[in-house]
């Protein structure tokens, strides 16, 4: 529990759009660069990741993934609205899935065709 | 610690705006060809024009290497008339576009997307894209020609869309740009085009900007300029709260404002379609048989297979048929031309009573899209393919969906659960529309055979132009436009900019950061707009209705809009496409009031003319300002058949098209 509450606006919506991996972005900011809609910005202190200052701005097209060169260093967050009806059932198994799940299945490791 | 409510609670000073304020300043920037928008058109307009040996500048809101609409990826390439493997010429494509279109549509992109959408494609190949499957992962598939190694979508017969590897169409585009010294200004909004004298109707001659990020004032000079500003958004609904945007955020209609007010022609702006707008799902990530997705098996819930059915109401009976026109159709012209589909063009559809069948039983909610019933290459097309490379699937759906562990090989993708109607379209993931939340029609520029609109000096390319198409069309009339705005530069007056013009545009541009921030701010008036727009000009119209819409407007930009502030120099922008947004309404509401009856091929319902299409409207109806008052003109379909344009496509195309 912290002791210090400061007064904050409401969350934005969606809360977060992006998550950054503090132990594999090297803040290079190369994602900072090339945001359509400058969801990011640089961190005041060097080598530290990207603020997300506007998640409610982002477009979701992953773009600041393609580009970082640090696979791991950038995930995207699709708004819950969205994602939390994303789900799937195993054809064999009738198992049921959904994105987010608390104990997800093993990762399908194919890279896309090409 | 980067969300920004996580970042202020660690006793920190709140940072400064991490770019240098330069609120007031210009930069002058002198160029022969001045392309506004860098997404796919502008890019391709762009290196087109350099290869000419003019000197070229783009500006665009984003930043050039992954923004626009089709900035993220393309699947699928449509209009590839002249590969190798196609069926169909130019020219009876354009026709049957022309025809299913209802004659709404502009001639010229058409044609020229036809004639040059395969060459464009392969300019993208030159550059790295891969367009073939090198790996042979498909060899033998139905859907590949192995000896040119090109795969092939939809139309399995008559093979004019190609299935390409595009998630990085834009980065080589923008290497493309950078090696041929094209001048890239990125983070630059449009604000207003200059005109000779600073006069409305007379030639274009440049454009005034501003950094998004400094807050600077650009003054762009040029002989040629083209709007490759793409579609606008934004219009109808906007919520950050529930959901983005459909298409690229920072498209508004910048170019449709700033061309309007400078005196260019508009056809089409009354047209708009039924959208789901934020209570759509994630593109692609939900099980559906539409265009990525084409032909994907529906299951319900108990594992029954929903039938697919012919145009003429005959169930297929193999997968396989799903790929080939019925019986007697010449040919399917696919999904994304942006075409009504009509009896001639339709792709083969899911039973069309889905939704009495669901009501009766005889399917069970929820549905799954199950690709494991599909032979692997088609599967591995769909999933690993397409969506791994159209525009918002790589990492969205593709990389999302994998890493959580989804296997097509195995699992069955769930459908949104919704009311039974919503599953007569094939398209669920966008969800049921809610009537009054529109999306941009076919509205544009209207264009002559060399893609130049009625105002000298100015060009437009892919969407900003009336009736366009998808990525292909926008990136081939692109490839074409570079060439003619080049061409046009040798015979080009030297620009001379109207300093008054200029003052009075940079007045104007920064008024939001000498407001009260109390004031209402850039997302409660883009809400407020949409609002008017929804009730205003939505799904039904009227002369009443749409007269009342105008003076709403009209009063938001005295009181409200008036007083709207901003706080740094990405809310200044975003504070000026408000106006551009409110301008764009106002297009639409007098393109509206000018078409006196409803039409089937607009999706224009007006109340008080019912009737749809009657013979005395089948006609574009285009509209621009002169001397600041809206001015209609008639101009018949085939008004780019008819003097002093040669009477078929071919021989307008070898007068302007090969230069």
């Amino acid at each position: 529990m912290e002791r210090k509450v400061y007064m904050v606006p409401n969350p934005p919506t969606p809360n977060n759009a992006i998550e950054f991996d503090a132990g594999v972005c090297n803040g290079c900011n190369q994602c900072v660069e090339i945001c359509r809609t400058d969801v990011l910005m640089p961190n005041p202190e060097k080598g530290k990741t990207p603020i997300v200052l506007y998640p409610d701005e982002c477009w979701h097209c992953g773009c600041c993934i393609q580009e970082c060169n640090r696979p791991g260093a950038i995930s995207m967050v699709h708004p819950l609205n969205q994602s939390v009806v994303v789900s799937w059932k195993r054809r064999q198994t009738g198992e049921e899935f959904r994105l987010g799940m608390r104990n997800p299945p093993p990762p399908n490791t194919r890279p896309p065709s090409g | 610690m980067v969300a920004w409510h996580e970042y202020i609670q660690k006793d920190v000073p709140i940072p400064e705006w991490p770019y240098p304020i330069r609120y007031g300043h210009e930069t002058e920037v002198k160029t022969d060809v001045l392309i506004l928008g860098g997404g796919i058109s502008g890019c391709h307009a762009a290196i087109n024009a350099r290869r000419q040996g003019v000197s070229v500048a783009v500006v665009e809101k984003g930043a050039t290497k992954w923004s626009g609409s089709g900035g993220a990826g393309v699947d699928h390439w449509i209009a590839a008339c002249t590969n190798p493997c196609s069926e169909v010429t130019p020219e009876e494509y354009t026709y049957v576009v022309m025809r299913s279109s209802g004659g709404y549509d502009c001639g010229p992109l058409r044609y020229v997307s036809c004639r040059e959408s395969w060459d464009t494609l392969l300019d993208c190949e030159r550059m790295g894209l891969q367009i073939r499957d090198v790996d042979n992962e498909f060899k033998g598939a139905d859907f590949r020609d192995d000896r040119t190694k090109l795969l092939f979508a939809y139309d399995y017969k008559n093979r004019t869309t190609l299935r390409v590897y595009g998630h990085n169409v834009k980065p080589l585009l923008y290497r493309e740009m950078k090696r041929l010294g094209v001048e890239i200004y990125d983070r630059v909004m449009v604000t207003s085009l200059l005109t000779d004298g600073g006069r409305q109707g007379s030639r274009v001659i440049g454009a005034t900007g501003l950094n998004v990020r400094t807050g600077e004032f650009l003054i762009f000079k040029a002989k040629a300029t083209v709007i490759a500003t793409g579609l606008p958004g934004r219009i109808w609904w906007f919520s950050t709260e529930l959901r983005s945007s459909f298409r690229d955020f920072n498209n508004v209609g910048d170019g449709c404002a700033i061309a309007w007010n400078a005196g260019a022609e508009f056809a089409k702006m009354e047209q708009s379609f039924g959208d789901s707008g934020a209570l759509s799902y994630i593109e692609y990530a939900m099980g559906n048989s539409h265009n990525t997705w084409y032909g994907a098996p529906i299951v319900d819930a108990r594992g029954k297979e929903v039938p697919w059915f012919d145009r003429d109401g005959k169930e297929l009976e193999t997968i396989a048929e799903r790929f080939q026109p019925s019986p007697g159709q010449r040919l399917m012209l696919g999904l994304g031309e942006r075409v009504p589909s009509d009896y001639e063009n339709q792709v083969h559809s899911l039973a069309p009573d889905l939704p009495e069948r669901i009501r009766k039983g005889e399917y069970v909610l929820p549905l799954y899209a199950d690709l494991s019933r599909l032979p692997e290459q088609e599967r591995r097309a769909i999933f690993g393919l397409m969506v791994g490379n159209e525009g918002k699937t790589r990492i969205p759906v593709y990389v999302t969906l994998t890493r959580a562990g989804f296997d097509p090989d195995k699992d069955m993708l769930q459908a949104p659960v919704m009311p039974p109607e919503a599953y007569q379209s094939m398209n669920y993931w966008a969800g049921m529309d809610v009537p009054h939340w529109r999306i941009w029609g076919g509205g544009g520029l209207v264009v002559n055979w060399d893609l130049k609109t009625n105002l000298d000096g100015l060009y437009a390319a892919g969407g900003a132009i009336f009736g366009s198409g998808a990525h292909s069309s926008a990136a081939a009339s692109g490839r074409f436009v570079g060439r003619k705005a080049a061409a046009s530069v040798r015979t080009a007056p030297e620009p001379v900019v109207d300093r008054g013009q200029v003052e009075r545009e940079k007045a104007r541009a920064y008024i939001p950061l000498k407001q009260n921030k109390h004031n209402i701010g850039w997302k409660e008036l883009n809400a407020g707009i949409c609002r008017i727009m929804q009730d205003h000009c939505g799904q039904f119209r009227s002369e009443q209705t749409l007269k009342a819409g105008l003076r709403l407007l009209k009063e938001l930009r005295e009181s409200e809009a008036s007083m709207l502030y901003a706080s740094t120099p990405h809310e200044l922008g975003r504070a000026l496409e408000c106006h551009t947004i409110m301008t764009v309404g106002e297009i639409a509401m007098q393109a509206s009031l000018a078409r006196r009856a409803s039409s089937m091929f607009l999706n224009f319902a007006r109340l008080d003319y019912p009737t749809e299409d009657p013979p005395e409207w089948q006609r574009l109806t285009p509209i621009k300002l002169v001397e600041g008052r809206v001015v209609v003109s008639e101009l018949p379909f085939n008004y780019h058949l008819l003097a002093p344009y040669a009477p078929d496509y071919q021989e307008n195309y070898r007068l302007h098209g090969d230069l």
